[in-house]
């Protein structure tokens, strides 16, 4: 495992510029903030009936990582649900964490580009913030679609 | 009298360490390292004298509240205040800032108004949105212009009949702006108002005189003049206190307690619910004695030095590329510079700082509305203490463009 933050793989991630943009007439959009730097991330989904991901669009004002992070999740959560995103979020919570390993599904084998965050505590919710606000995005949709913030 | 950097230096244990890589330490504006005399001062009171003041009468707590008053004194020595009973301990600055919302906010009515900036602090800030949202006042802000000071020409427009006090940055946080005080006060004066400085970031490198200031409120943290944390002061002119209600109830704050009713001790006990930061107050006492030990003047001409390399060195990686905040040449500014890199993320050029030791501050400098007003999400900031020196800022200007080259 690399212990470079600003490894190849990750730089090349974060402007990969994947889901990069806002959506047309979202069913949901959502916007958080990290409050330790103002960082800052807006979703917009749509969804199909049974509630999965079927487009997602973005725009970060964030670092490195929380753009990567936006990338990965423009890559690859097309089809993915409240339940499952909201498991992932936790794993990658606790493998940033140190309780446990990282998500080893084929589908987010990039996360291991964020595994040198772990040592850098105070990295981590630059990680998280998009699968955090898409997983409260989800929530809201399934909530009854309402756009806000 | 000269000043040597190197000199004040090898006062602080941490920087005297052995780091690898050799540390740069620019982030004094978040919290200035310790002074060895303050640990030793902080030690010998828990190891000689630790009790609890003003109420035991055996020879410890005799000698904690000595030291505890002493402790005191001397912060009033250092602003010039009139009176010691003007210095109320707070836990910080931002406990501070919230006192005088607290005290001097209960003395106001629906409809009154307090004056803020744009340039504030978010313990500027809050503390009276908070105030404004439980009993009705009016919040008026001064903003700020394009280089980050605060647009004093809109004064006349912001002061009013209503208003009751102008709470503004001493020295700003981001853009090093100083404040000229004298225009704000005159304002204040004008319409019967106070005027209250947070002084946060022009204690540990400036002399502050209060009397000459004329202001009414000034409030500054330990752990930014090389003290310890957990300690703050607010001072306050001496019969403004005495006017005033508590804010936190029990501990020193009481003179007689009744199950129907309590009536207050004076100031600045009043002020002081609870056991107070005993080990903390000597520990800030050891520090601005350390401080006054140095030739202030020399301090500041050593400051702007350094700044103005800063700056100039900033300028040298290309203006298009690397956007200084503040004031320019000919307006004065305390010894910090945030800038902006469109492209590069201040968590990330401060990561890779790190990584060649330079420890400075990315983010939003808990100053979000001044973020706004600049459209950015934050900069990154240098910030400059008396032991810094040239090689601190050349570390900090080579390992800053060594993380553009990877990041841009």
């Amino acid at each position: 495992m690399s212990t470079d933050l600003y490894q190849e793989g990750l730089l090349a991630l974060a402007g990969a510029a994947e889901g990069e943009g806002r959506l047309d007439d979202p069913d949901v959009t959502l916007t958080l903030d990290n409050p330790l730097c103002g960082d800052r991330v807006t979703l917009d989904l749509h969804c199909d009936q049974a509630g999965r991901i079927a487009a997602l669009g973005h725009h970060v004002r964030g670092c490195v990582l929380c753009r990567a992070a936006a990338n990965l999740l423009g890559q690859q959560a097309i089809g993915q649900d409240a339940a499952s995103l909201d498991t992932l979020q936790r794993a990658i919570k606790g493998a940033l964490r140190g309780r446990h390993a990282w998500p080893t599904d084929e589908r987010w084998q990039d996360l291991t580009l964020f595994e040198p965050a772990a040592a850098h505590k105070s990295r981590h919710e630059c990680v998280l913030l998009p699968f955090e606000a898409v997983v409260e995005a989800l929530r809201q949709h399934g909530e009854g679609g309402a756009t806000g913030t | 009298m000269s000043f040597d950097p190197h000199a004040a230096r090898a006062d602080f244990p941490l920087l005297r360490r052995d780091h690898e890589p050799a540390l740069h330490y620019l982030d004094n504006a978040a919290t200035a390292q310790v002074a060895a005399p303050v640990l030793e001062a902080i030690h010998a009171h828990e190891t000689t004298s630790r009790a609890n003041v003003l109420r035991g009468v055996h020879r410890l707590a005799e000698a904690a509240t000595e030291a505890y008053g002493t402790a005191r004194e001397t912060v009033a020595c250092h602003l010039n205040a009139v009176d010691p009973d003007e210095i109320v301990f707070t836990s910080g600055c931002t406990a501070a800032l919230n006192l005088v919302a607290h005290a001097f906010g209960a003395t106001l009515a629906p409809g009154d108004e307090v004056v803020i900036s744009e340039l504030e602090h978010h313990s500027n800030i809050v503390p009276w949105q908070m105030l404004r949202d439980r009993t009705g006042i009016g919040l008026r802000v001064i903003p700020v212009t394009e280089e980050g000071r605060l647009d004093l020409t809109l004064l006349p427009d912001i002061v009013g009949p209503r208003t009751r006090l102008i709470a503004v940055t001493h020295a700003s946080n981001v853009t090093g702006a100083l404040t000229e005080v004298g225009p704000i006060v005159d304002a204040a004066r004008a319409v019967g108002a106070r005027v209250l400085l947070d002084g946060a970031q022009q204690v540990p490198h400036a002399r502050v005189d209060v009397q000459a200031l004329g202001v009414d409120f000034y409030c500054f943290s330990g752990h930014k003049v090389f003290g310890p944390n957990g300690i703050g002061v607010l001072w306050a002119r001496r019969e403004l206190l005495a006017d005033l209600p508590p804010f936190l109830g029990g501990g020193e704050m009481i003179r007689r307690v009744r199950l129907s009713e309590t009536t207050w001790a004076p100031p600045p006990q009043r002020f002081e619910a609870g056991t107070p930061p005993i080990a903390q107050a000597v520990g800030l006492g050891a520090a601005l004695r350390w401080l006054g030990r140095h030739d202030i003047d020399a301090v500041g001409r050593h400051l702007e030095a350094l700044t103005q390399r800063l700056v100039e060195g900033l300028h040298t990686l290309g203006t298009e590329r690397v956007r200084v905040l503040g004031p320019g040449s000919g307006h004065p500014r305390g010894p910090l510079v945030a800038f902006d890199v469109p492209g590069a993320h201040p968590h990330d050029i401060a990561q890779l700082l790190d990584g060649h030791g330079v420890a400075v501050r990315g983010g939003h400098h808990c100053a979000q509305p001044l973020m706004d007003a600049y459209d950015l999400a934050g900069t990154t900031r240098a910030s400059l203490a008396l032991y810094n020196d040239a090689a601190d800022v050349d570390a900090c200007l080579e390992a800053l463009e060594t993380a553009l080259r990877k990041l841009l």
